[in-house]
């Protein structure tokens, strides 16, 4: 089943989304794309386990199984996040990440 | 065998009329609750006759000595296998002695104070701090160890502590308790050192173990030494300054004066017939210790008692206040029965001073608390304290003159009163063992007529006051425990002290020795006969008398500034040169360190507050740039 790409792309596949994600959470001002950027985050790693799996343990499951958890967590976490950031913006009419700084000194 | 058990009730009753009173006191109608406080002292005066009874008189007496019976004891605390701290009833004829003098004068005073305290606020609590001391004046004389001694010590300072603050809203009252309470502690402090000297050379608290003669406090006396004295004699001469504390000995004296701002019931009960006998009683106690170990210990009673009773005598010719002159006239009758103590030796007649004291105790509580009482009646009628207020009562107050008059007799030691035969024997033994004492107390038996017949003329005789409400007799309450007490005062001469209380339990014969009844007679009798040429009618001879003697006088009236004394060197001294650097020390250093810690976890604080922003991705990138960090160090260290 060997397709030819090594995995080494696949890995370097993940890190370019990974620090794509993390790029975004610190520099989007948008709570909703700070979520989308998370996302981001959790399918690199994804990408990872299924990568790995697929080439040092092919004949196990566990990659597999586990990125099909995180898919069902993140789908969670979605909705409880996009719950939150409709409460803030009850709260602060605003979405604006840098807006919501009340909890401070 | 009588079976003295049942004596642990005359502690219990008390003590649960105090919960009672204290508990629930504002409940009742104060005088229910004064009913009830004085019913409760009625059964233990009745238990406590029962005890003398059975104990005197059915008792059994070995070799013709009474013994002492443990009536009951049991482990408090059990430290460790050796050490333990022991409560229990001890019935020894002193302790049942003291018993009758208690709770015969607790219980006038509790009548009385139904008239006198009537209408005060705070009425239950009076009783219930009443109930209070005579628990622990009790539990103090049954002490069957030294160390359940020293607890009721405390209980009794801590209850005369409260009774002399009664009246809290009075600024001098507060302050009173305040003094009384600080000058006793710091005596009793002594008391506690010469109990832990003592008790750790001779392994036991127990007072009959050690008044035992073959015990190892009289036995081994003398082995260790320092400055000359034995150990034992040190911890004798400690003891006895917890007894000059409560006692209210020279130096120790000057509470005594102001604990007289309490209720004048209670200067009665406490700060005359009981607690300041506290001190002769611990002497008494521990006397085998103090006459056969520790005679160097025992001369300096007789010392101290002399001298107080010669400086206090003086002093209280030159009050004003009458119940200052009744006070100063406490210390001077204590200062008899140390002295009578200090002169005695023990056993069989040579232990003529122990009785002697004993005896004076008893007669001295009796017609001490009466002329309290009677003050009290007078102050009740007039409103003042001070005797150039009154004059020309005897006509207002009957039964109050009468009973004051042989008070004063008594006081004076005219026979056929008990004073006489107490204070006879007193003088007797003091004459036998040294005649500067003698000549000294010889000396003071005739101030004291003096002093009290100054203030018997200046009230009830002399020139008649213009008096605002005519004064009038007091009450039913008021007038029966002044009876019984003048009946106790003119009668209890007649009791055979010498067969009943003496120092080693054995009786044995007295007479009056004519040699020194008679002069004692003739310079009390002297004493009056001032008293009269000077207070009875209005004359210029006291005035005349005080401006030739001009400094003593005035030294005397100030109280040879003892007061003052003592305020030069607390707070000059003291306060100065050891207090004020410890608080220095506190303020700027032990402080001083807190604080620093204190403001530079503030100030860093307040610089760095600044990275709690709020700002969610600041924290994500600090976090984040850590995580990197920590991964390229493991990257790092693997290679």
């Amino acid at each position: 089943m060997n397709t030819g790409i090594p995995l080494t792309y696949f890995l370097i596949l993940a890190a370019i989304m990974f620090f794509v994600g993390v790029y975004g959470f610190l520099t989007r001002r948008n709570l909703i794309t700070i979520l989308m950027s998370l996302e981001l985050i959790l399918n690199s790693v994804n990408i990872n386990f299924v990568a790995f799996n697929r080439y040092l343990f092919p004949h196990k499951l566990e990659g597999f199984f586990f990125s099909l958890f995180i898919i069902a967590v993140a789908a969670a976490e979605a909705a409880v996040a996009i719950a939150i950031i409709i409460n803030i913006y009850r709260r602060f009419t605003t979405i604006n990440v840098e807006d919501v700084d009340t909890m401070k000194y | 065998m009588i079976n003295f058990t049942y004596t642990v009730s005359i502690l219990i009753i008390p003590f649960l009329m105090f919960i009672l009173l204290g508990l629930a006191g504002h409940k009742l109608k104060p005088k229910l609750s004064g009913l009830l406080g004085t019913a409760g002292l009625g059964v233990i005066t009745a238990l406590s006759y029962l005890t003398a009874f059975f104990y005197f008189f059915r008792g059994e007496r070995i070799d013709g000595a009474f013994q002492k019976i443990t009536a009951y004891n049991s482990t408090w605390l059990q430290l460790t296998d050796k050490l333990h701290i022991d409560m229990g009833i001890l019935i020894d004829p002193i302790s049942v002695m003291m018993l009758i003098v208690i709770t015969t004068v607790s219980l006038m005073v509790h009548i009385y104070s139904l008239g006198y305290m009537k209408g005060e606020k705070g009425f239950e609590r009076y009783y219930a701090f009443l109930s209070l001391f005579s628990f622990s004046m009790l539990g103090l004389v049954l002490s069957t160890n030294i160390f359940q001694m020293y607890i009721f010590w405390e209980l009794v300072g801590i209850s005369s502590y409260l009774l002399i603050g009664f009246y809290y809203q009075k600024p001098s009252a507060v302050s009173a308790s305040k003094k009384a309470f600080i000058v006793t502690r710091f005596a009793d402090l002594g008391f506690l050192i010469g109990i832990l000297i003592l008790s750790y050379n001779t392994k036991t608290f127990d007072f009959i173990t050690l008044t035992d003669l073959n015990g190892p406090a009289i036995s081994q006396g003398s082995g260790i030494s320092f400055l000359g004295l034995s150990v034992i004699t040190w911890s004798m001469i400690f003891v006895f300054m917890g007894g000059v504390g409560k006692s209210a000995m020279f130096p120790f004296h000057i509470w005594l004066p102001d604990a007289m701002e309490g209720p004048t019931p209670v200067s009665a009960l406490i700060h005359a017939a009981t607690m300041v006998v506290a001190g002769v009683y611990l002497v008494a106690r521990m006397f085998p210790i103090y006459a056969l170990s520790a005679p160097a210990a025992l001369n300096i009673v007789a010392w101290v008692g002399a001298f107080s009773s010669l400086f206090a005598a003086i002093i209280a010719c030159t009050q004003t206040d009458i119940k200052r002159v009744l006070a100063y006239s406490t210390i001077s009758q204590i200062g008899y029965m140390m002295l009578a103590l200090g002169v005695s030796g023990y056993g069989g007649h040579e232990g003529l001073g122990y009785m002697a004291s004993m005896f004076h105790l008893f007669t001295h509580a009796m017609f001490k608390a009466l002329l309290f009482l009677g003050a009290g009646a007078i102050i009740h009628a007039v409103h003042s304290n001070y005797m150039n207020n009154m004059g020309g009562l005897r006509k207002y107050l009957p039964i109050t003159h009468i009973t004051f008059l042989i008070a004063c007799l008594t006081i004076a030691g005219i026979p056929p009163f008990s004073g006489f035969f107490s204070k006879d024997e007193i003088l007797a033994a003091a004459f036998h063992h040294n005649k500067v004492l003698f000549a000294v107390e010889y000396a003071v038996a005739g101030i004291t007529a003096f002093y009290m017949f100054r203030l018997y003329f200046n009230i009830f005789w002399g020139e008649e006051m213009r008096y605002e409400h005519t004064p009038h007799e007091a009450p039913a309450t008021m007038t029966i425990p002044l009876i019984v007490l003048a009946i106790g005062a003119a009668i209890s001469g007649f009791i055979p002290f010498s067969h009943l209380v003496t120092s080693d339990g054995k009786a044995f014969e007295t007479e009056i020795e004519w040699g020194v009844a008679v002069p004692s007679v003739l310079i009390g009798l002297l004493g009056i006969g001032i008293a009269y040429i000077f207070y009875a009618k209005k004359s210029p001879l006291p005035d005349k008398l005080a401006a030739t003697f001009k400094y003593t006088y005035r030294w005397a009236y100030n109280k040879f500034y003892i007061d003052e004394i003592y305020l030069f060197i607390t707070k000059k001294i003291i306060f100065r040169y050891v207090s004020e650097p410890v608080a220095w020390f506190d303020r700027h250093i032990v402080d001083g360190t807190m604080n620093a810690i204190a403001s530079v976890t503030q100030t860093v604080s307040f610089r760095i507050r600044g990275f709690q922003s709020g700002q969610i991705q600041k924290y994500v990138f600090v976090f984040i740039s850590g995580i990197v960090l920590l991964a390229l160090i493991l990257i790092y260290m693997w290679r």
